[in-house]
């Protein structure tokens, strides 16, 4: 390169090199903001598998070799059984979280295409309800909704926990857009001409076409059902602990004095969140572009 | 010409078929939430404490109580736990939203910007959203861990400080702790940031969405006018997101409010912190005690508050994300039509 033409270009020659400084340093600060992100969690899971007295004697960022003791310990320990049952807590929010998924996704699906395809003079009027009641928290409706189930006697039942889940105005919110930019009512006026009832007709060619949206709903209710430890604590207030579901078991290690062993409570917490981030780690691009969707509401 | 077959299926209604579908969910809602609600109404304007007093209705009393005090001690207590607990929230809040935000935007901002090479996007985005999805009970339990202030077994963040050197050990071996649970305002920080830690990935991704929804050539048009980075931000990026920002502030707002998990659970021993009493730990805690000390119709008369806070902010969060070019436009085609209207008849009934 000539003198002459570095002077010309001079400017260019710095712009890039400043963005590639640019880019150093965010790429630097990212790093940094993944450590604060995982280090957290990272302190769990080694913490998990070392002993009390390790723990005590200070931080360390390498695995120790009493996972095997700490799992004995959460498993058959009896101060332990009395609040913390993995097995038990793995059984109940799997149970709960998988129904109140498929019912959430059923009947939105479900209440957004009758919305969508049939013309009948509440259909306005409804949608507009759907909208509305997307903004209230539960919190605000808790205490005339425990007052109502002990009267009906459903406290310490599943029942208050999985019912109320076919009625989610956020989950219809979003299959009714996904219904408006991607189904025809040419293909439901086929089916009628061919003789398909209508409820064959959203079984067998409208829930096939609305599978992204359903994907990606049912990954983001089955999280928010499976952490979800408000209402399970508000309704299950004098289960067994056989009963109870896993955030309440976690909670319960936190009010106890009597579990001294910090490894095996760690592990106990662990145990806790590795499904969910295994789960998380499988379907993170689904979940990513969900979110970027505006789908969630939490 | 419609034939008759042609005819009798246009006759054929499907309207009872849509009612048949959207059924279920009106049902559940209005026995689930509905009525819920409705109820929480009914509860706040009756007494607390045992069945029968809970049964007494006594008006406003429970709202006067709340708002404004009494002359008894219990009821001066209660008006002054719900001040605090508001105060709380909104602190919390405050304190939450405020990093989550300058966290979530410059990181937003940076991912997207199209000159600069940042290795592994999809890993950061990845990683950053990976809290959010995470138990919030859990994670309160785990930062109860962590933080732990007992002298002899300090948690992994004062061990970490006593490595660096700002916790001391005296000879016996006791740490001078800080007191991340017990002490109000390093409670306070520590739920703040368990707080943004959960949700700045979530608004950065919201975030990213609303900038590459952004019409590119407005960058490009930008660039080529010799505008920097700053500059963009703050005369492209900025105004044109300001729709999903203040769309983020009103429902982070209203999550706010619902602050629970945490907050109820980070604490030693049985009672909730008083500094981090939010004002859903306050709800929960008076419906949910038992016999005599139950307090149904304040915890009632509380959640109306709250209902009625809510529904302001959930219509400033309607009212923002409606469509406003399409409102405007179609009262302008109104009077257009009006003014069309009004001309054809100077004219003598005939348009134009």
């Amino acid at each position: 390169m000539s003198k002459s033409m570095k002077s010309t270009y001079g400017d260019e020659g710095n712009y890039t090199q400043s963005l590639k400084v640019k880019s150093t340093i965010l790429t630097v600060w990212f790093i940094i903001l993944t450590i604060i992100c995982l280090l957290p969690i990272y302190i769990l899971l080694i913490n998990a598998t070392r002993s009390h007295t390790e723990i005590a004697n200070g931080l360390s960022f390498f695995p120790g070799g009493s996972f095997g003791a700490n799992f004995k310990k959460i498993t058959s320990d009896n101060t332990f059984k009395l609040s913390y049952n993995a097995f038990n807590g793995y059984k109940n929010s799997i149970f709960i979280t998988v129904c109140a998924t498929f019912l959430t996704v059923f009947f939105a699906s479900l209440t957004a295409y009758g919305i969508h395809v049939y013309d009948f003079k509440l259909k306005d009027i409804s949608y507009t309800v759907v909208l509305l009641v997307m903004m209230i928290p539960m919190q605000v409706t808790s205490a005339g909704f425990v007052s109502f189930m002990a009267k009906l006697g459903l406290t310490d039942t599943y029942w208050p926990l999985i019912v109320p889940a076919i009625a989610a105005p956020a989950v219809v919110y979003f299959m009714r857009s996904y219904l408006q930019s991607s189904f025809s009512m040419s293909i439901v006026e086929a089916a009628r001409i061919d003789g398909c009832s209508e409820f064959r007709t959203f079984i067998s060619i409208a829930v096939p076409m609305m599978k992204p949206a359903i994907a990606v709903q049912s990954i983001f209710a089955f999280i928010s059902n499976w952490n979800n430890f408000y209402t399970p604590n508000m309704i299950l207030i004098t289960a067994k602990i056989d009963k109870k579901t896993l955030p309440m078991m976690v909670s319960s290690l936190q009010a106890s004095d009597k579990i001294s062993d910090n490894g095996a409570i760690y592990l106990a917490i662990a145990l806790s969140i590795i499904p969910i981030i295994i789960a998380y780690v499988a379907l993170s691009r689904f979940i990513i572009a969900g979110v970027a969707l505006g789908g969630v509401k939490e | 010409m419609a034939s008759a077959a042609q005819r009798r299926i246009k006759s054929i209604s499907y309207a009872k078929y849509g009612y048949m579908f959207i059924i279920p969910f009106f049902l559940v809602y209005f026995f689930f939430q509905l009525w819920p609600l409705i109820n929480t109404f009914i509860v706040s304007f009756h007494g607390n404490g045992l069945e029968e007093a809970q049964k007494q209705f006594v008006g406003f009393d429970n709202y006067k109580v709340i708002l404004f005090g009494g002359e008894a001690r219990a009821q001066k207590q209660i008006h002054n736990s719900f001040v605090s607990s508001l105060g709380n929230t909104v602190i919390l809040w405050i304190g939450n939203f405020v990093p989550q935000i300058a966290l979530s935007l410059s990181c937003a901002v940076f991912f997207t910007e199209a000159n600069l090479k940042i290795p592994g996007k999809e890993f950061f985005k990845i990683v950053m959203y990976l809290p959010n999805i995470i138990t919030a009970a859990s994670v309160a339990v785990l930062f109860l861990q962590l933080c732990g202030e007992n002298d002899t077994l300090p948690g992994a963040l004062n061990q970490l400080l006593n490595k660096i050197g700002i916790v001391s050990q005296d000879s016996a071996g006791k740490y001078d702790t800080v007191r991340f649970v017990t002490g109000t305002t390093q409670s306070r920080i520590v739920v703040m940031f368990i707080q943004t830690w959960l949700w700045f990935g979530n608004t950065m991704i919201m975030l990213m969405s609303g900038i590459q929804g952004i019409n590119p050539s407005l960058f490009e048009a930008a660039s080529i006018d010799g505008a920097s980075s700053g500059q963009v931000f703050t005369k492209i990026t900025l105004p044109l997101l300001m729709p999903i920002m203040s769309y983020t502030l009103v429902t982070s707002m209203i999550g706010g409010l619902q602050m629970f998990d945490i907050p109820y659970l980070y604490h030693l021993g049985n009672d909730v912190n008083k500094d981090l009493k939010t004002i859903a730990v306050l709800i929960f805690e008076y419906f949910h005690a038992d016999g005599e000390k139950n307090k149904m119709g304040y915890a009632g008369a509380a959640s109306v508050l709250l209902f009625f806070i809510t529904l302001v902010l959930g219509c400033i969060a309607f009212y923002m994300t409606s469509d406003k070019d399409a409102a405007r436009k179609k009262k302008e085609r109104k009077q257009m039509a009006k003014k069309l209207k009004q001309e054809s008849k100077q004219f003598g009934g005939f348009s134009i």
